[in-house]
């Protein structure tokens, strides 16, 4: 069976330098050409290869008329064809003992809970959207990556995002933070889906180009709803929201780098409708439980003739569409434009025939739209006609991924910058003598300080099953009600580290996220990845590109956590003066895993006064690539921090026998900002203080704020301090006492840092500051 | 009793509601739909949080419009037991069966976090079970939960004992300090005069079951059992 999903919509397409204004173009050509033959340079200018132009027409056996060569420029885009990427995602691991879809088959990958339960999760990427109009951009990211979630049938039951800014001191950066995290937010808090974890960044390599990943998951309770059009006869029904003008070929839009012209493409900005999107929910929820429903996917990306298309050959099936029969907003849409309206809270729907009265009074109910417009045929074409007339005709195979879809190998080049990186030595950089001073700009500093001002303004608590709300863990906690089970869920990606060094930064990013997972008490289940990267066309951004998908397929390799889907967006790039300048690469790692037993979450917070700190790990004489090194001493070019895999795997090991066998009370995993940055953060939920000492060995300011990897701070009860012990010794990973858990002073090597509640008030404000 | 939660088509915290006076208190509840116009005989009706049709307009401007508004307001005025939290707060207070308005919060933004609450009225049951001289753990998440009252009403309001809840410092102290949104005099939620009526913009369903780890507006709910 042919499957086309595996990386699904809404990512970004072909660069066409030329293309400037796509809607325009399309708008102009189409006045005079519908219905006519296309010509090459049409075709070129739509985005294709002159090649990919004659590849149509041997497809077709004749020369495509010029809505065919639209409905092909959009299909092999990209964004839906995966055609510079799918060589190297399908080197990524799929298969894991718990997945019940693996990578490709839907349009999320879904794994098995026990229970007769189980989970679907995805994170996809809106980042073009959100440069320009940052509100709607991120708004209607949310919108997709749910819509993902629940067509399968699956209620989402909590979301992460990860988003990436530049400079915060920029006013086009507080404008856009502003912009993004209230669309997040209002279409999110209305959907009723909290938001239960997330990671924001600032670099100057985002001053262009944001980068906005939305994550979702949902259980599924009984049979899953399948993106697959089958049964010659069935009809077929677009439901939710009436098709408009918004959105109009967004993916092409998403194609190109971000200029200065680039608001000029505010019309193919989708707008979202989150009261739409929740009836869609309920609704479609209300469906899954009939047997009515064949096949079922949301419109995302190409709307219309995405979601025909990748039906139909996964089925193996063709289509006859109507598109007069599609609800539009306005009178006069032209057929093109209901063919790739990216209008929002949009469903396909394959029905089974003659039970068609049980999908309209469901939607009825709901006060939503469902209307018939079109039949399942066994001919693998989809025909679409407009006003009693044919306006184009495709097989529907040729179109798709793993189908006709072309796949390109790419070429790539080490760049110069990697062995330039490597030659940095902590001794060029001198201690400094103040490492207070240090701390506290740590502490302030907008990617480490206090994310408050901007989870604040999500609903984290809708639906009560958040766990980590009044216990905080390293990984968000979903409740699932009625079990002893919950699901911890972490988006994770230091770029930093990637750009540095792709293969180990990736490997880096999928190891912190299981620790994560781990740290929190749960098992690392499976990935979903959101690939941010430059133009695949440029042999140094694909470097990294091939260098991050190939660490990451290590190390989830390594966890044995499959990667279940995700999606691709490159053209993260800005031309500046002719320089093609993208920003970090930046493969967002979203993680899923079982916590078995409720009854074991481990929590990161310091319990009580006393309490024994240790560090499970080997401290190192390292600050490469650390906050520290480039915030402080403003030291940009360095190595990827130190890290080792198998250690990884081992320091977790011990980790989950640690929580397994109650030895302790706290766990928090040692990353940005380092060492003391991890105290810190354990110290000010129950606004406790900690009392260390620091290891000889090592400088100081390394071990306080060097980010070497695979390091865990843990608490220990007093009284348990021989168990502990004793199990410690029995594993091969090193652990170090660090002192103890104080009434509020912060002290290390008897130097007084403040208390806890005057350091706290600098971290937790320190953002809405600096946004002011 | 026999409890009534009400679902509007964006209602998204129907089912907490539901969960929480199930599973925690063990009532029975039924589902009303917004469309219905019969109450299936219930005691009290909840109003959940949500955005009843989007609320694009002002919150519960157009849910007050519904079939089942007519039978809740009938119900009130009948003496019947109507609560509605955070958007069911705001489409009381929209359908005259709550005075005063909600206006968009001061920092004009979404809050959503724990605060703290200090039961005042010891006339209405659902404060009247609560120690007057503490602080409940509660959550808030909305983005218009800014109560305002003229002059005179809010006199009116206070002399006849209807201020159900302030927000407050953990220690209980109420001041500007500790005020989420703006809220006249700390204001976190109200009675009517029959104190039949409660609304109030925290949410106590979601601080009632054990796995969450803060069970304090349980109490609230236990509060209400106990003294009705």
């Amino acid at each position: 069976m042919l499957k086309n999903t595996y990386y699904s919509l809404r990512t970004n397409r072909i660069q066409r330098v030329n293309m400037i204004n796509f809607v325009a173009t399309l708008n102009a050509l189409m006045e005079t050409s519908n219905q006519t033959l296309a010509t090459v340079e049409q075709a070129v200018e739509l985005g294709l290869l002159p090649e990919e132009f004659d590849l149509i027409k041997e497809i077709l056996g004749r020369t495509p008329n010029f809505t065919e060569v639209s409905i092909y420029s959009v299909m092999w885009s990209e964004h839906c064809s995966y055609k510079n990427s799918i060589k190297w995602l399908k080197t990524l691991p799929k298969e894991g003992p718990h997945m019940l879809v693996e990578a490709g088959e839907e349009n999320a990958g879904l794994v098995d809970l026990g229970d007769g339960l189980a989970c679907a999760f995805k994170i996809e990427s809106h980042n073009h959207p959100s440069a320009i109009e940052p509100y709607q951009g991120a708004a209607t990211g949310v919108g997709g990556i749910n819509r993902d979630i629940f067509t399968m049938g699956a209620r989402p039951i909590a979301q992460l995002n990860s988003l990436r800014f530049g400079d915060i001191a920029r006013d086009k950066t507080k404008w856009l933070v502003e912009g993004v995290v209230k669309g997040i937010g209002d279409y999110g808090n209305s959907f009723g889906v909290p938001i239960v974890g997330g990671e924001v960044f600032f670099d100057e390599s985002y001053n262009q180009n944001p980068l906005v990943n939305a994550f979702s998951a949902g259980i599924l309770e009984g049979d899953m709803i399948s993106a697959t059009a089958t049964g010659p006869g069935n009809p077929v029904y677009i439901v939710g929201s009436a098709t408009g003008k918004d959105g109009i070929a967004g993916a092409a839009f998403a194609s190109k780098d971000i200029t200065e012209d680039s608001a000029d493409d505010l019309p193919s900005v989708q707008v979202g409708d989150p009261f739409q999107e929740k009836l869609l929910l309920e609704a479609t929820l209300e469906l899954a439980k009939t047997d009515a429903v064949v096949g079922m996917q949301d419109m995302g990306a190409a709307g219309i003739t995405c979601s025909t298309c990748e039906m139909s050959a996964a089925g193996e099936v063709g289509m006859e569409i109507d598109l007069s029969k599609v609800p539009t907003r306005q009178e006069n849409m032209k057929d093109w434009e209901i063919l790739l309206s990216e209008s929002q809270e949009r469903m396909l729907v394959v029905v089974e025939k003659g039970k068609e009265s049980i999908v309209e009074s469901i939607f009825e109910k709901w006060d939503l739209h469902a209307e018939e417009i079109g039949v399942v045929t066994d001919t693998g074409w989809i025909n679409y006609h407009m006003n009693g007339e044919k306006v184009a005709s495709v097989p529907a195979e040729s179109l798709v991924l793993g189908g006709g879809a072309p796949v390109y190998d790419r070429e790539y080049k080490e760049p110069a910058y990697y062995e330039e990186y490597k030659k940095f030595k902590i001794d060029d950089v001198a201690e400094p003598r103040d490492l207070v001073d240090v701390a506290v700009s740590l502490i302030k500093n907008p990617n480490i300080a206090s994310k408050r001002w901007v989870y604040e303004q999500y609903d984290s608590m809708v639906g009560t099953k958040t766990m980590t709300t009044n216990r905080p863990s390293d990984a968000g906690i979903v409740n699932i009600k009625g079990t002893n089970k919950a699901i911890a869920m972490t988006v994770d990606c230091n770029s930093r580290y990637v750009h540095a060094d792709p293969q180990l930064g990736a490997q880096i990013a999928v190891s912190e996220a299981a620790r994560n997972i781990v740290c929190s008490g749960g098992i690392p289940s499976a990935v979903t990845n959101c690939l941010n990267f430059g133009n695949p066309y440029n042999p140094e951004s694909y470097w990294q590109f091939v260098g991050a998908v190939t660490g990451m397929g290590e190390a989830c390799r390594k966890f044995n956590t499959p990667v279940t889907g995700g999606n691709v967006s490159f053209y993260n790039q800005s031309v500046i003066d002719g320089k093609e300048e993208p920003v970090f690469p930046t493969p967002t790692i979203g993680m899923i895993g079982v916590v078995p037993d409720k009854s074991k979450i481990m929590t990161l917070d310091f319990k009580s006064k006393g309490d024994l700190i240790f560090i499970v790990g080997e401290s190192k004489d390292d600050i490469s690539s650390s906050e520290y090194l480039v915030s402080y001493h403003g030291v940009k070019k360095s190595p990827a921090p130190s890290f080792d895999l198998e250690k990884e795997f081992e320091l977790q090991e011990t980790i989950k026998g640690l929580i397994a066998d109650r030895h302790i009370n706290a766990a928090h995993d040692c990353a940005d900002g380092g060492l003391f940055i991890t105290l810190l953060e354990m110290a000010m939920a129950n606004d406790l203080g900690f009392d260390i000492v620091t290891d000889a060995e090592i400088r100081e300011d390394a071990f306080l704020f060097g980010e070497a990897q695979s390091r865990v701070v843990v608490a220990v009860n007093e009284d348990q301090e021989d168990e502990f012990l004793e199990f410690m010794m029995r594993q091969k990973v090193p652990y170090t006492l660090l002192g103890h858990v104080t009434k509020g002073k912060v002290v290390v090597d008897d130097l007084h840092y403040g208390f806890v509640n005057e350091l706290k008030d600098i971290y937790d404000n320190a953002l809405a500051k600096a946004l002011a | 009793m026999k409890f009534g939660v009400v679902t509007f088509p964006g209602s998204n915290c129907n089912q907490d509601m539901i969960d929480t006076l199930k599973d925690e208190l063990n009532q029975e509840v039924v589902e009303l739909w917004h469309k219905d116009s019969d109450l299936q005989g219930v005691d009290f009706v909840m109003l959940p949080g949500g955005f009843s049709y989007g609320d694009y307009l002002r919150s519960g401007a157009i849910a007050r419009f519904s079939p089942i508004m007519n039978e809740v307001v009938a119900h009130a005025e009948r003496g019947g037991y109507v609560m509605g939290v955070c958007n069911g707060f705001q489409i009381l207070c929209e359908s005259g069966l709550l005075e005063g308005a909600l206006l968009h919060n001061n920092s004009q933004k979404f809050i959503c976090k724990n605060v703290y609450l200090k039961p005042e009225s010891s006339s209405a049951a659902i404060s009247k079970g609560l120690d007057a001289n503490k602080s409940y753990k509660i959550p808030i998440a909305h983005g218009e939960g800014r109560f305002f009252a003229p002059d005179d009403m809010l006199k009116s309001i206070k002399d006849n004992d209807q201020v159900l809840f302030r927000y407050c410092s953990e220690g209980a102290e109420v001041n500007d300090e500790f005020n989420p949104n703006g809220s006249l005099e700390n204001i976190a939620g109200i009675t009517n005069k029959g104190k039949n009526v409660f609304g109030m913009m925290p949410h106590p369903e979601r601080a009632a079951d054990p796995n969450l780890s803060n069970t304090d507006g349980k109490l609230l709910f236990e509060s209400i059992l106990n003294n009705i």
